[in-house]
């Protein structure tokens, strides 16, 4: 974790606030004077997890930037809930364009700001992992590859959610969606595909990647505060709920992430220069059932229990723990 | 109209104008559930309530909060046995939060910062308080707070009662037991002390009250019948253990044996030890399990050196020996003889087999009742049966505890300033219990428990100091730190940070928060995700 986390025991060590800290130690969603980048009467469904994660982020910009930010989105469900027209949710500066360029468009933001000379306003670029992992790959990965002064942030919610629950790049093996049906000897996601885009991102050697989660805030703002203090290319991908594809209780949304990053499922870490430097360590570790039980698109894994797919699908977790060494208390 | 760009027909505008609460089929409230430590307090404390100042370094703020149930924080920190922490929530996640000793560092630093209680508006009215133990202090406290002159009469030479005459110093120092009652006084109530009371009727009548209060204990040791009983040195451990306060020590053999599994029994021996016997043996006629003693003290004793036999019974006492009879518990747990008996040397015999109250002076008091077993019987107002004339404490049909004593204080108090002005008092009911599956523990930091200090077993065996020390400020403050809030909002913002939609408006420190139910969707996040429970989600009516 790149934070020193205070012990303040039930006053707020892991609660959003603490009323125990000086005002300006906070978190940015503690605070009564945070942006609320993405407002009120939003329409997206009950408990999203993007829309949590969306403001979570933003405000913290927001607050990184002393508010000298524009925001590109990528088409998807972030963009859809905002701002049908002609109603708005943002109260930042907002852009969108398309579903695939939202990299490219922000790289075009980046470059006109340079030529004016307001290098103090900064660029977000942001999309579901749809528009990241796979539409908008290749603007993504120029972006990386020329180091533009963007930071790109992808909310994960692991499958195209917006057009109906389709399969993305980003949808985990075993998982329903409505293009990949619990039927068959090896049914939902088939093992073995899709992407990591954060290792994709690592592999173009770009100053900053991370992964964060909505189930640790003090973790996620801290890492976009850390990506806003650097120039050039930066990629934050963020593991975000999503109630009505997952088959998950609308207010289970930030169990289940918590539970993603407990299990080993989702890591939580810091790369620089293609590197990993940081990770933040499991609290109370917990088999990957407990994750996926709560999840009715992994409802085919347990009724009835599909022994190799569980045991698959933890020794993916395992591998994680491994690897991020998510659990050993040095670094 | 205004021109618009081509194509475009809407101005902006922004998404407050869509209300999505009327999406919403449940809808959170704010609730403030009974934390299991308020609910077990004997003396009705608002334990979490006074933690939350504590966890502050409110440290007087938190202390007047104890003080508005309890006028002995630094007396309970030390004797309670604490049924809070046995509920305590906490206990079923790490180890119960140590509210005794906070409690005690509240206590021992108001008495070190001289922080007073001020007596309410006079109202004119009189009342008797007969024994200055802890119920009678505790009445007493609470009637002048509410305005009313009181007086006790005290039929010892000290107040105190069994705090001072029953619990040893080693457990409670008799300059904290000086200072805590020496701050009623302050606050207006005399305390006639060696002024026993012969006829309750001319007392009242004398003394022009409006309401009695009756709380002399339980003082009389009961007896057993133990042939040969007036061998050796046979003495009751009330006696014993009164006489430690006076000029000189009880005197005592070399070789002890006490009888009984009371906590009195246990006090005793512990004393014995003390003051140089060679030998203590406890005695009791059933096993360790079965022990009315707390299991804490039995520990402490062991320490010490007590020796114990359990499953014996005294048959006889001679000169320096005594006769036991080995016994077995049958399946309801009651001794049944063995005929196995077994002669051990002791020089004197300390028996510790229970208390009675000592009625005599009641008798002549109409509509009273005193039950079989000489306690006086009360209404749910703890009024007796005679009009005006209340009881509490070990008097009356309870466990006998100091802190129920206290509690029986208060509530009676509450009673009698209700009687006084002619009204009832109708205590507001409690909210439900704030149970463990309400919490959300991830958010609680693993937290050990604070240790107290204890003195080294050579000094507790020769000396009457103090066994167990207190927290410092700092260890204070963690040990509150540790409380989990439960059902009880600490204002942490986890509401107003995980709400997917904006719609919990933070108030302001102090001030708590509102739900937008303009925007609330109703996903219930926010009670999910509460980490004490203070969110309830109801179903919505439209």
């Amino acid at each position: 974790m790149s934070y020193q986390r205070v012990k303040f025991y039930q006053t707020g060590t892991f609660t959003v606030g603490n009323r125990l800290l000086d005002e300006s130690d906070r978190t940015v969603q503690a605070g009564m004077d945070r942006t609320n980048s993405l407002d009120s009467g939003h329409r997206a469904c009950q408990g999203c997890g993007e829309a949590l994660g969306a403001r979570y982020a933003l405000d913290a910009v927001m607050r990184a930037t002393h508010r000298q930010m524009v925001a590109v989105n990528a088409t998807g469900c972030l963009e859809v809930f905002s701002s049908p027209y002609p109603e708005s949710a943002w109260q930042i500066p907002w852009l969108h364009s398309l579903f695939g360029n939202a990299p490219a468009v922000a790289s075009g933001v980046a470059a006109a700001l340079r030529a004016k000379g307001k290098t103090d306003i900064r660029v977000i670029a942001q999309g579901g992992d749809g528009a990241t992992v796979d539409i908008g790959f290749g603007c993504l990965s120029g972006m990386f590859e020329r180091n533009d002064d963007v930071l790109y942030v992808c909310y994960d919610n692991e499958a195209y959610m917006n057009t109906g629950v389709q399969r993305s790049g980003s949808t985990p093996p075993r998982a329903w969606t409505n293009t990949t049906q619990a039927v068959g000897t090896d049914p939902g996601n088939p093992m073995g595909v899709g992407k990591n885009l954060p290792r994709i991102a690592m592999a173009h050697g770009i100053p900053y990647v991370a992964t964060a989660s909505v189930a640790d805030l003090h973790d996620l703002e801290a890492k976009v505060t850390k990506s806003m203090a650097i120039r050039g290319a930066r990629y934050i991908h963020i593991h975000v709920p999503c109630p009505l594809g997952w088959k998950s209780d609308p207010a289970h949304t930030i169990k289940v992430a918590r539970l993603a990053v407990e299990s080993g499922l989702f890591p939580l870490f810091e790369a620089e220069g293609g590197h990993v430097t940081d990770r933040t360590r499991i609290r109370n570790k917990v088999p990957v059932e407990r994750y996926l039980e709560l999840q009715g698109r992994f409802n085919h894994l347990l009724h009835p229990r599909d022994e190799s797919a569980l045991g698959a699908i933890q020794a993916m977790a395992d591998a994680n723990i491994n690897l991020y060494q998510l659990l050993s208390s040095e670094a | 109209m205004e021109q618009k760009p081509f194509a475009i027909t809407l101005n902006p505008a922004s998404s407050l104008a869509n209300h999505t609460g009327n999406w919403r089929t449940m809808r959170p409230i704010y609730v403030d559930h009974l934390p299991p430590c308020n609910q077990a307090c004997p003396a009705g404390e608002n334990i979490q309530g006074w933690l939350y100042e504590a966890e502050e370094g409110k440290y007087e703020q938190a202390w007047r909060k104890i003080m508005e149930d309890n006028p002995f924080p630094a007396i309970h920190g030390r004797v309670c046995y604490h049924p809070c922490e046995t509920a305590c929530n906490r206990g079923q996640l790490d180890e119960a939060v140590s509210i005794h000793a906070v409690e005690r560092f509240l206590g021992d630093y108001a008495i070190e910062q001289g922080w007073q209680m001020e007596p309410g508006v006079a109202t004119g009215k009189r009342v008797l308080v007969v024994g200055a133990g802890p119920s009678g202090l505790s009445a007493a406290y609470h009637l002048a707070r509410l305005g009313h002159a009181v007086t006790i009469y005290e039929a010892g030479p000290k107040p105190g009662g069994m705090m001072r005459f029953g619990i040893p110093q080693y457990r409670l120092p008799r300059n904290i037991l000086d200072a805590e009652i020496a701050r009623i006084v302050a606050m207006g109530v005399a305390i006639q002390l060696n002024q026993k009371v012969e006829n309750l009727e001319t007392a009242i009548k004398e003394g022009g009250f409006d309401a009695v209060f009756l709380a002399i204990g339980a003082h009389l040791s009961k007896r057993v019948d133990i042939p040969g009983r007036d061998a050796g040195r046979m003495i009751d451990a009330l006696g014993f253990l009164k006489g430690m306060d006076g000029e000189v020590a009880p005197k005592i053999g070399r070789r002890v044996a006490v009888y009984g599994g009371g906590n009195t029994a246990i006090d005793a021996a512990r004393t014995a030890k003390r003051l140089g016997a060679e030998e203590t043996i406890l005695i009791y006629r059933r096993d360790r399990e079965h022990m009315p003693a707390h299991d804490f003290e039995v520990e402490e004793a062991l320490e010490e050196g007590v020796l114990t036999r359990w499953l014996n019974m005294i048959r006889q006492v001679d000169e320096t020996t005594l006769t036991v009879e080995e016994m077995k518990l049958d399946e309801q747990g009651r001794p049944q003889p063995t005929g196995q008996f077994e002669t051990l040397e002791a020089d004197t015999v300390i028996l510790a087999v229970g208390q009675e109250v000592d009625t005599g002076f009641l008798a002549q008091v109409p509509g009273l009742e005193i039950s079989s077993d000489g306690v006086i019987q009360v209404d749910p107002s703890m009024m007796t049966g005679r009009s005006g004339v209340f009881a509490g404490g070990d008097m009356v049909p309870a466990e006998r505890t100091v802190t129920v004593a206290t509690g029986h204080g208060k509530k009676a108090a509450r009673h009698i300033d209700a009687y006084l002005r002619g009204c009832d008092y109708v205590k507001s009911p409690p909210n439900a219990v704030a149970t463990y599956d309400r919490l959300n523990t991830w958010y609680y930091t693993d937290a050990d428990k604070s240790r107290q200090p204890y003195l080294d077993l050579a000094r507790r065996r020769a000396s009457f100091e103090e066994v167990v020390g207190g927290l410092d400020k700092d260890t204070a403050l963690l040990e509150a730190r540790r409380c989990l809030s439960c059902g009880n909002c600490f204002e942490c913002d986890t509401c107003y940070g995980v709400c997917p939609d904006n719609a919990i408006i933070k108030l302001g420190p102090g001030q708590r928060y509102e739900v937008n139910y303009d925007y609330c969707k109703g996903c219930g996040l926010c009670a999910e995700e509460c980490p004490c429970g203070a969110i309830d989600m109801v179903k919505e009516v439209r």
